[in-house]
Parts: structure tokens; sequence; C-alpha cells
């Protein structure tokens, strides 16, 4: 079984509105799997679905292979965008008794927060109130939470939200250092540079429906549209011309340290970079020539859009 | 897996950890007892102040009938006109002037005593009075018709009705009074109960939602789980609160009493001047023992097994309520408009529990209303004192049991809906929508 969480046709309304539609996604073992889409669309109904938080009202969610029941609320450590901690509870009673929740012994928790205290130099912390902490400090403790009961699926909602850029990396290397220790991770942002960095896979859903998903790589491949970026300092002044009569040519902007010509050339499918690249060489100094794939945020913009 | 214990311990502890909980339940005693001192002090010193009432009898008829006591004194005056009379006791400053006019005959004396003073007197003093007068004059009027008063007091005949039931069961009036007491105190400390704890349950939901961990916790718990535990261990910490109340309360009782030399039983209220009426029998000792008689006279067994019964599926049935009103709303402020059909039917009760269940215990509407759920457990728990058949207790029990589980799943689906809905405050046509979801 490679697939840790396989969910099919999950639907669910809420009085008319329809949340999701038919719905399916399936998160490889140890990938870090980005749920994608616009505000409203449906991402927090299905992760809740996961979470068995919602019932779905038609489909079935598998995780490894076995129908979600109550005793998987251990495998799933969760993340909510809405998250936050009993203010008036103490840092270290609050910690155990939501480790507790998720079915761990106490003696056994308390171990784990030591070490992740200690770890995110946070160990002075444990006899203070949530309240006199600071918003990335609670998030900090939320994150422990989160991950303490060492679970097979975690659910990231916007886990950056709330931090600094020092702190907001140290999670990153955290949830990374999870992954590789064996931790399926789905992983829901807007932040779409944290996409490119982190994810292996991705799912965009909109207006409750999925409209793409697959192996990140493999999307952009499908959606690269065989287009050079050139930088060319050209032997006569006629050349953009040229070009222009023979591949349909469009402005380029990137920073050269020569006033050079810059150009976007689309291919035909009969052609290749080689082909344009020989035929550049004879005509000027190529200072840049590279392939143009489409960012996760091109994919997004252009997705929504065409739906 | 099975967190309610862990919830309840949570609930509990943070409950009574909490700062304001904890100077409530040490304060509340002795604000009460401090105000229950000073009224009883001040209304000590009222009753010890002395009156003087100067006494004018143009009749000469009733000069031996003013009799100074411990809080009043008579001062009769004679020789003088009513203009001087009030003159000399205005500044003299006593209390009043009691004029009595010459008697021609009896038929004329009701109009003919009048009371001066500078400011109205006390009803008390008044009807004292009044009723002295109104027996002097009568012997006075049936001995000049004739009568022999020695005879008519000799012949007097005292009857004091024993109250015993089918099945032999001895009663009295102060019997009524006991039962009247208990069944009292039971529906009234089931309300105070709903209302105090049942607004701290919504509350601790509400801070759930601001506080935005609830999505967390239900992640690892299902809502009904949370909501149960919440109820119970909140309720568990307002009997702690109760219990130290009670225990606080009648130590202080007792030491302000012996400090002050203040003599709560002596404390006169209307109330008690009436049940002391109703407790006819002259001889202190007496008292205590039909007091004691009474108290074995009620159903206890029954009585108690009645309150727990009724005390918790009464309380859960509201709590419950209170629970889906705070996962509806997003703040108290938002409350209000969520609480009025609850307090209705509870105030109701206690209003038919106060009036008619002590009328008529077995009337109509005492017992229709010991059988609609939400006011059975309030008027039952009065009713039960005065002897309610088993099967009435067991069908009302029954109907409150369903109807509480009821509004426990009702709770439970708005809930589950209501905390993790924001922003918006819900109306009633969307809360009957979110039961759909």
């Amino acid at each position: 079984m490679n697939n840790l969480l396989e969910v099919h046709q999950v639907s669910k309304k809420f009085g008319d509105f329809t949340a999701l539609n038919n719905v399916s996604i399936t998160v490889p073992k140890g990938s870090i799997f980005g749920l994608l889409g616009p505000n409203g669309a449906g991402k927090t109904t299905l992760i809740r679905v996961i979470n068995q938080i919602t019932m779905p009202d038609s489909g079935h969610v598998l995780l490894d292979g076995e129908a979600l029941k109550n005793h998987h609320v251990k495998d799933i450590g969760y993340l909510p965008e809405e998250r936050g901690l009993y203010k008036s509870m103490k840092v270290g009673e609050q910690a155990l008794y939501l480790a507790q929740l998720k079915g761990m012994q106490k003696a056994e928790a308390k171990k784990r927060l030591k070490m992740w205290f200690e770890r995110l130099e946070i160990g002075d912390w444990w006899n203070k109130k949530i309240q006199e902490l600071s918003k990335g400090m609670a998030q900090k403790i939320q994150f422990v939470v989160t991950v303490l009961h060492e679970p097979k699926l975690l659910i990231f909602d916007e886990p950056f939200s709330g931090f600094d850029p020092i702190n907001a990396n140290l999670i990153k290397d955290e949830i990374l250092r999870l992954r590789d220790e064996g931790a399926t991770v789905i992983f829901s942002t807007h932040r779409m540079e944290s996409v490119e960095e982190l994810c292996d896979q991705i799912a965009l859903i909109h207006k409750s429906n999925k409209v793409l998903d697959g192996n990140l790589m493999d999307i952009k491949r499908q959606y690269k549209s065989n287009t050079f970026q050139i930088g060319i300092n050209p032997n006569n002044d006629n050349l953009e011309q040229e070009l222009a009569s023979k591949f349909s040519v469009t402005p380029a902007e990137f920073k050269t340290l020569e006033d050079d010509l810059k150009l976007n050339i689309k291919l035909s499918n009969n052609e290749s970079a080689n082909d344009l690249l020989s035929y550049l060489t004879s005509k000027g100094q190529i200072s840049h020539f590279v392939e143009v794939i489409p960012s996760a945020n091109d994919i997004f913009i252009q997705t929504v859009k065409n739906n | 897996m099975n967190h309610l214990p862990l919830i309840i311990q949570r609930e509990y502890l943070t409950k009574v950890r909490n700062k304001s909980f904890l100077i409530m339940t040490v304060l509340s005693p002795l604000i009460f007892i401090a105000l229950i001192t000073v009224v009883v002090y001040l209304s000590q010193m009222n009753n010890n102040k002395q009156r003087i009432i100067s006494v004018l009898d143009d009749s000469g008829m009733l000069t031996e009938v003013f009799k100074d006591t411990d809080n009043t004194k008579y001062n009769l005056l004679t020789g003088l006109t009513l203009d001087n009379a009030k003159t000399i006791v205005e500044e003299k400053g006593d209390y009043g002037l009691l004029h009595i006019n010459k008697l021609e005959n009896f038929e004329n004396a009701a109009t003919s005593v009048q009371f001066y003073s500078e400011e109205s007197p006390s009803l008390s003093v008044i009807s004292s009075l009044e009723n002295k007068i109104e027996k002097e004059l009568t012997n006075l009027n049936m001995a000049s018709q004739g009568v022999d008063i020695e005879m008519i007091k000799a012949s007097k005949i005292k009857v004091n009705i024993a109250q015993e039931n089918f099945s032999g069961v001895k009663s009295s009036k102060i019997d009524s009074v006991v039962k009247l007491a208990f069944g009292g105190a039971a529906g009234y400390l089931l309300f105070m109960f709903i209302i105090i704890y049942g607004n701290m349950i919504m509350r601790s939901v509400i801070e759930e939602k601001t506080s935005r961990i609830i999505e967390v916790i239900i992640s690892s718990v299902k809502p009904v789980q949370l909501m149960l535990g919440k109820i119970i261990g909140t309720s568990l910490a307002g009997v702690t609160q109760f219990i130290i109340w009670i225990i606080l309360g009648g130590v202080l009782l007792t030491v302000v009493s012996a400090i002050f030399g203040i003599d709560f039983a002596q404390a006169q209220t209307p109330q008690q001047e009436l049940m002391r009426q109703a407790m006819a029998n002259p001889d202190a000792n007496m008292k205590v023992q039909s007091l004691f008689t009474a108290f074995y006279n009620l159903p206890l067994t029954n009585l108690v097994i009645a309150f727990l019964l009724f005390f918790i599926s009464g309380y859960l049935l509201y709590s419950s309520l209170y629970a889906a009103i705070g996962a509806a709303v997003d703040n108290e402020t938002d409350t209000q408009q969520f609480m009025l059909p609850i307090l209705m039917p509870l105030i109701l009760a206690v209003y038919v529990g106060m009036f008619t269940v002590i009328e008529d215990p077995h009337g109509t509407v005492s017992t229709i209303f010991s059988f609609i759920p939400f006011t059975s457990p309030v008027v039952m728990l009065m009713r039960i004192p005065f002897g309610v058949p088993i099967w009435q207790q067991v069908v009302s029990l029954l109907l409150l049991i369903g109807t509480f589980m009821f509004t426990v799943w009702f709770a439970a689906k708005i809930y589950r809906v209501g905390i993790l809905m924001y922003g918006k405050k819900p109306t009633y046509k969307e809360l009957i929508k979110w039961i759909r979801y």
C-alpha cells in the first residue's frame, strides 16, 4: 500500500450550499501534499472530513487502507487555520491534556514534551500561562502539540502564519525532518513559494471541485508551453523582426549586465530547444537561455481563471 | 477512546482553580452572613428602642388597659385639653398622643379614638393599640349588658383539628409548614443551581470558541463527549462550591451569633410570625417535638431519591440547552435572544411552585405542571413532600428523562455545528437548519 490516505468521491452539502462535490485525492506515503485553492473553495471542509469533524454526505476516506474510525484520531495530527489554546491554562498542563486526548499516556507525553521543548528552546515556558506568551510563542506550542503523538499523517493549515522568518524556517525544517522520519504531510496554504519549496504532490480545489492534482513536476511539465527566455547581444539591428517572423515572440523582463535584447520565444511542438539555440548562436552573443517553467503560482492562477 | 473522565477532570480543575470562582466561594457566604447580621442587628435595635406614648383618656374607662412593656411606655395625661396635650407631647418629643373621647355610649366608640404623631405611626403600634382598646371596650360593653365575662372566658373551648390520611399517617398544621419548607428549598435550590452553573457552562463553551481551541479539541474527541464532559465537570465544581458554602455559612453563622450575641432564631419576620401562628402549640418543648415528628412524617426515602433524580435530570435538561446556546453564539452579548425561552419555563415553574403548590399541592394546575418536562423538576420537587403517588412521580420522571435525552441530542447537534461557526449571529431558523447538517 503506497498511499497513506485515499479520499474517494467525497461530497458534502450544508443546506443548499455544496462545499465538496465528488472530490477524490490520494496522498502517497512519505510525501508532502499541497492542498491548494482559493478562499472558500472547500479545503477546510475536506480537511475536517479527514479529521472526522464533519461527516461526508457520500464517499469514503481510507487511512492506511482502512476506513476511517474513531481510533484514527491518534494517527492524525491537525493544526487548524483557526487555532488557539486555553488562555488561562499553563503551557505544560495544556500540552499534556491535549496529548492525552490524542490517546497518549501521561508519562510518555511528558517525556516527549520535555524533549521537544528543549529542541525548540522553550523549556522555561512550562509553567507559564498562554496569555503571558506572544502569538508566535503560542504558535510554537501549538506546533509541538500537533506533532507530539507522532502521527502518521500531519495536516497543517497555513502553518507559517504568525511566525517571523526565523521561526518559520525552524518550523519548515521540523516539518521536513518529520517527513524524513516517515510522516506524511498535508499542507494547505496560500503561500505559493512554500508550495514550490516543500510539496511533492498537489491538488487544487476550486468551487467545491477538484480541478487539478498530481505530482508537482508532472503538472509543471504538463503546463509548460515550450517557451524559452533569451538574452542576446545581436550582430545586426533587425534581429528582433527576423525572430518575430520565424517564432512567436513576446518581450521579456529580467536583469542583465549589458543592454541585451530580451525575449520570450515560444516554439511549436516540432521545434526543439537545440534548434533554437544553434540558430541563435549565429545571430549574436547569447547571455541568457532558459526554459520558462510555470510556477505553482502561475498554474494556480491559470487553472482558477479557466474554471 | 473514552476521554470523558479526562475532560471532566480538566473542566473541574479549571473551574475550581479559577480566581473569581475561589473568591466567590469564600466571599459569598461572608457577604451573605454580613447582610443577615446587619439586618437582624438593625431590626433588633429597632425593637429595643423604647417608645413613649402619651394617653389622654377623656372617657376614663381605659386607664387600666395601658400597661408598660419593654418597648413601649404609656404616659397617662390627666386634666388637660386636647390642644394643650398635643403641645406638651410635641415638645416632649414622645412617639405620639392617643386621645380617647368621652364616650356617651358604646355605639360611637368606633370613631372616638384618635392618634396624633409627628410621623405616621408604625402599623404594628396602631394595631396593637386598637386591639387593646377593642378588647377592653367589648368587655365593658358586655358587662354593661349584664354578661358575665368570667363565664365567657371559662366557657371558651380551643380546637386543634388532628389530621390523618386514610392510610393512618398523622399530620398537623406544622407538618404543612415543614413540607413547604422542604419542597420550597429543593425547588429553589434547583432553580438557583441551573441559573448559576448553566451560565458557567455557557461561558466556558463561548471561551473555547473565542480562544479558537475548539477545532483542535474536536479533532481528538467527539463534540458530544466534550459537551457532556463540560456539563458534568462544571456541575461537580458547582456541587463543590455549594457544599463549601453550606459548611462555611454554617460555621460563620455559629461564630457570628456567638460573638455578637445575635439570636438569629429570634429574628422576627412577618413570615415567621405566620409560622408561629401555624404552630398553635404554646409549649416550646412540644414545638420542637412536633417539628421532629413533622420531619419524620415526611416521605424521607422518597424525598431523597426523587430529589436526586429530578435534580440531576432537570439540571442536565437545562444545562445542555445552555451549552447549545454557548455554541451558537460568538460572545456573551449575543446570548440574550436565546436565554428568554430557557428562563421562561424556569421562572414559571418557580411561580407555580410558590403560589399554586402552597395553596393546593394536588390541584389541577400543580399536577399538570409537575408533568410538563420543563417545569416538572421544580414543581414536582415542591409537591413531593406533600405525598405524590409513586406512579405520578415515575411518569413525570420518564417524561423528563425522555425530554432530557431529546434536548441533549438537540443541543449536541447545535453544538457540533455551532462551535465551528464564527462571525454571524445565528437566527432560530438557521439553528433548525443546523440540525440537518
